[in-house]
């Protein structure tokens, strides 16, 4: 029979809703121990810098908000390139629950990042490579936000968003590329704030943890944000079951 | 042959229609009836392949027109709601672009003869922002006198016409059915066509 | 058959142009009052204008170029020929390059031309200025292809040349970087051909690859 019949018991939101709702819980659970116990290392147990003293410690968080922004950006193209290729409304949708935590995620990286340069270096905001690559990116996930909900027709919107999600992540490396450039260019601003000689073990270890506490609690988070929209929509769904029925 | 299977169509929350089937043979015409926002218009840009159904398959000679998309997009002629005519061209470039960008290369006596045809002949120099909405919608139903398409899809093209280029039109319309041509057109007029062309399909709100 | 279409879409768009004269020069002249307004803001001191030329003029380049591009697709979309394009037997891909093509030629061939005046307003030696010519050449094209995405994407959309902008700017960034790098590079003794490379190769990746994401984006919208 057609392809599109198929597509609907493939990407199913109506199974996939309370499958949802029940891995919150366990998620939520993960994301409280593994942030806790990320916070215990990096408080507690990671040692005391010799160069940066006790501010350092800000990395514990500005290091994995990066990663979670830009891992973040890459699962959302993911979900973007199937809900165009598939035409699968629930990718759409995982792509636009995706976004706000991930912006969430870049602003974190940010301010954290600033409130780390500013006792190192003495300003606010340095032009580093990195930092200034994760304001772009904060840039692409608000232009993702803002079309999104500029379109009213919700397929259309998640479309189109989603090619510009692509358009994006294609662009991420050429971005970073040409700020590293920019960087070594223009020499005043040679300073970096990922210059992290010799990591102790327990800092990375630290770090690896609360990435892995923001990675359940993003997961979380996008589950309760993708049953919010799949409540919103959910007419769709009660007609295109009670569609299937008749015939 | 254009036969279609299973369409719906969803927009916005409401579906417009579902689980629609029919086929269009040579020399008939599909007369879509229905009130405002049953999803006529909706129905038609479906049918010519711009918009995507949200259930079921369109087939053309027997082909998914998916598959064949652009022998499908060179066999059918589409006239939508608005006249598709640019202001600051004259009449006479708005149909040689229309028809160019379809793939023909019209003479200057066959543009004139098509321009004649639906009364704009005197009018062909002038700018088009200067015509009527009557005149605009001749002009963008100059190319079914110039262009050898089957399927003719027409969305309200009676709207804003006199009585006289009216009659023009059904009988355009005619003549293609007689030889053969197909056409799918929504109007809220009854057009005085042959009844041995005419099916009618209705869509209920 | 193609090339005949093409070719008549681009006539009929440098056309329309022609006979809109000025909506394209009033792009051009926001180029000139953009540039010129940085002196105001940063003090008229020569060698910080020389510092700062290239910068700014690629900056207001970039700016025109946004002003612009709302009208690329949004005038067809509105009287209903994009439509009939999408019916095409032409590939929506090459169609758009033909459009992006006329809206170069109106909009940003003449800016590039106006580059050397505008540069000679900052005190820019001949050499950077020949650079910053080339490198905006070269650089402008990418403008109105990565724009186009960003054009297609806002079609008929609330608050659409805003939303543009912030769709488009980021994606311009490295443009901007290599394209204003390449002239502040010779300025400060180093090579300018590394960075006009680059801006040789964002035309390459965006020649093949914007048109297909415009084309992609139209379907989208036009749904």
């Amino acid at each position: 029979m057609s392809s599109r019949i198929n597509l609907y018991r493939f990407a199913s939101p109506a199974t996939f809703y309370p499958l949802a709702g029940r891995m919150i819980p366990w998620f939520s659970w993960a994301a409280g121990i593994f942030c806790l116990t990320g916070l215990f290392i990096s408080f507690f147990v990671a040692p005391t810098d010799y160069q940066q003293g006790e501010a350092y410690r800000i990395i514990f968080i500005h290091v994995p908000a990066a990663w979670m922004s830009m891992f973040i950006y890459l699962v959302m193209a993911g979900y973007s390139a199937l809900s165009l290729g598939l035409n699968a409304r629930l990718s759409g949708m995982m792509a636009q629950s995706l976004a706000p935590t991930g912006a969430m995620f870049t602003a974190l990286a940010l301010i954290t990042g600033s409130f780390w340069g500013k006792p190192m270096w003495g300003a606010w905001w340095v032009w580093d490579a990195r930092l200034t690559s994760e304001l772009i990116l904060l840039f692409l996930y608000i232009g993702y936000l803002a079309l999104h909900s500029a379109i009213d027709d919700p397929r259309r919107a998640d479309r189109a968003s989603a090619l510009f999600a692509l358009v994006g992540v294609v662009n991420v490396p050429i971005i970073y590329f040409s700020v590293k450039w920019w960087n070594t260019l223009h020499q005043g601003a040679s300073v970096s704030l990922t210059r992290a000689p010799a990591m102790a073990h327990t800092m990375l270890m630290g770090m690896l943890v609360m990435a892995l506490g923001f990675w359940m609690y993003s997961i979380a988070v996008v589950l309760m944000r993708v049953r919010c929209v799949m409540r919103e929509r959910e007419r769709d769904a009660a007609w295109l079951s009670a569609l299937k029925e008749v015939e | 042959m254009l036969e279609v299977q299973g369409l719906g169509c969803i927009r916005g929350s409401r579906q417009l229609f579902g689980n629609l089937s029919f086929s269009l043979h040579p020399s008939e015409l599909l007369h879509i009836q229905g009130p405002n926002g049953s999803g006529k218009t909706s129905l038609l840009r479906i049918l010519t392949g711009l918009s995507r159904p949200d259930a079921g398959e369109i087939f053309w000679q027997g082909d998914n027109i998916r598959e064949v998309r652009e022998t499908y997009a060179s066999s059918l002629l589409y006239l939508g709601h608005q006249p598709a005519v640019k202001d600051d061209l004259s009449a006479a470039e708005n149909l040689e672009y229309a028809v160019q960008i379809a793939g023909i290369e019209p003479s200057r006596r066959k543009l004139e003869e098509a321009l004649d045809a639906v009364g704009l002949g005197t009018r062909q120099r002038l700018l088009a922002r200067f015509l009527s909405q009557g005149q605009r919608r001749r002009l963008s139903l100059a190319r079914l006198w110039l262009e050898q398409r089957s399927l003719w899809i027409l969305d309200e093209p009676f709207t804003a016409l006199d009585v006289q280029a009216t009659l023009l039109l059904e009988a355009r319309l005619e003549a293609h059915l007689a030889e053969g041509g197909m056409v799918v057109l929504t109007t809220h007029q009854s057009p005085a066509i042959a009844d041995g062309y005419v099916r009618v399909l209705s869509l209920d709100a | 058959m193609t090339i005949a279409i093409l070719k008549s879409l681009l006539m009929r768009d440098i056309r329309l142009a022609m006979r809109r004269k000025a909506d394209v020069a009033a792009a051009l002249f926001f180029f000139v009052i953009a540039a010129s307004l940085f002196p105001f803001g940063v003090g008229a001191e020569p060698t910080q204008l020389r510092a700062i030329g290239p910068g700014v003029l690629w900056v207001s380049a970039l700016l025109s170029a946004m002003l612009s591009l709302g009208r690329l697709f949004s005038m067809d979309h509105a009287d209903g020929t994009l439509e009939q394009l999408l019916l095409s037997p032409v590939p929506l891909a090459a169609a758009v390059l033909a459009k992006i093509g006329a809206h170069w030629l109106v909009s940003g061939l003449p800016l590039v031309l106006l580059a050397p005046l505008i540069g000679l307003q900052f005190d820019l030696p001949w050499r950077e200025l020949a650079l910053l010519t080339l490198s905006l050449l070269l650089g402008t094209p990418v403008l109105s292809l990565i724009g186009a995405i960003g054009a297609a994407l806002t079609l008929g959309v609330r608050g659409g040349s805003v939303l543009l902008a912030l769709l488009i700017l980021p994606l311009y960034i490295p443009v901007l970087i290599f394209g204003a790098g390449a002239v502040t590079a010779s300025a400060a003794g180093l090579t300018p051909w590394a960075g006009m490379s680059l801006v040789g190769a964002m035309l390459a990746l965006s020649l093949f690859f914007a048109p297909l994401a415009t084309a992609a984006a139209l379907r989208i919208v036009l749904d």
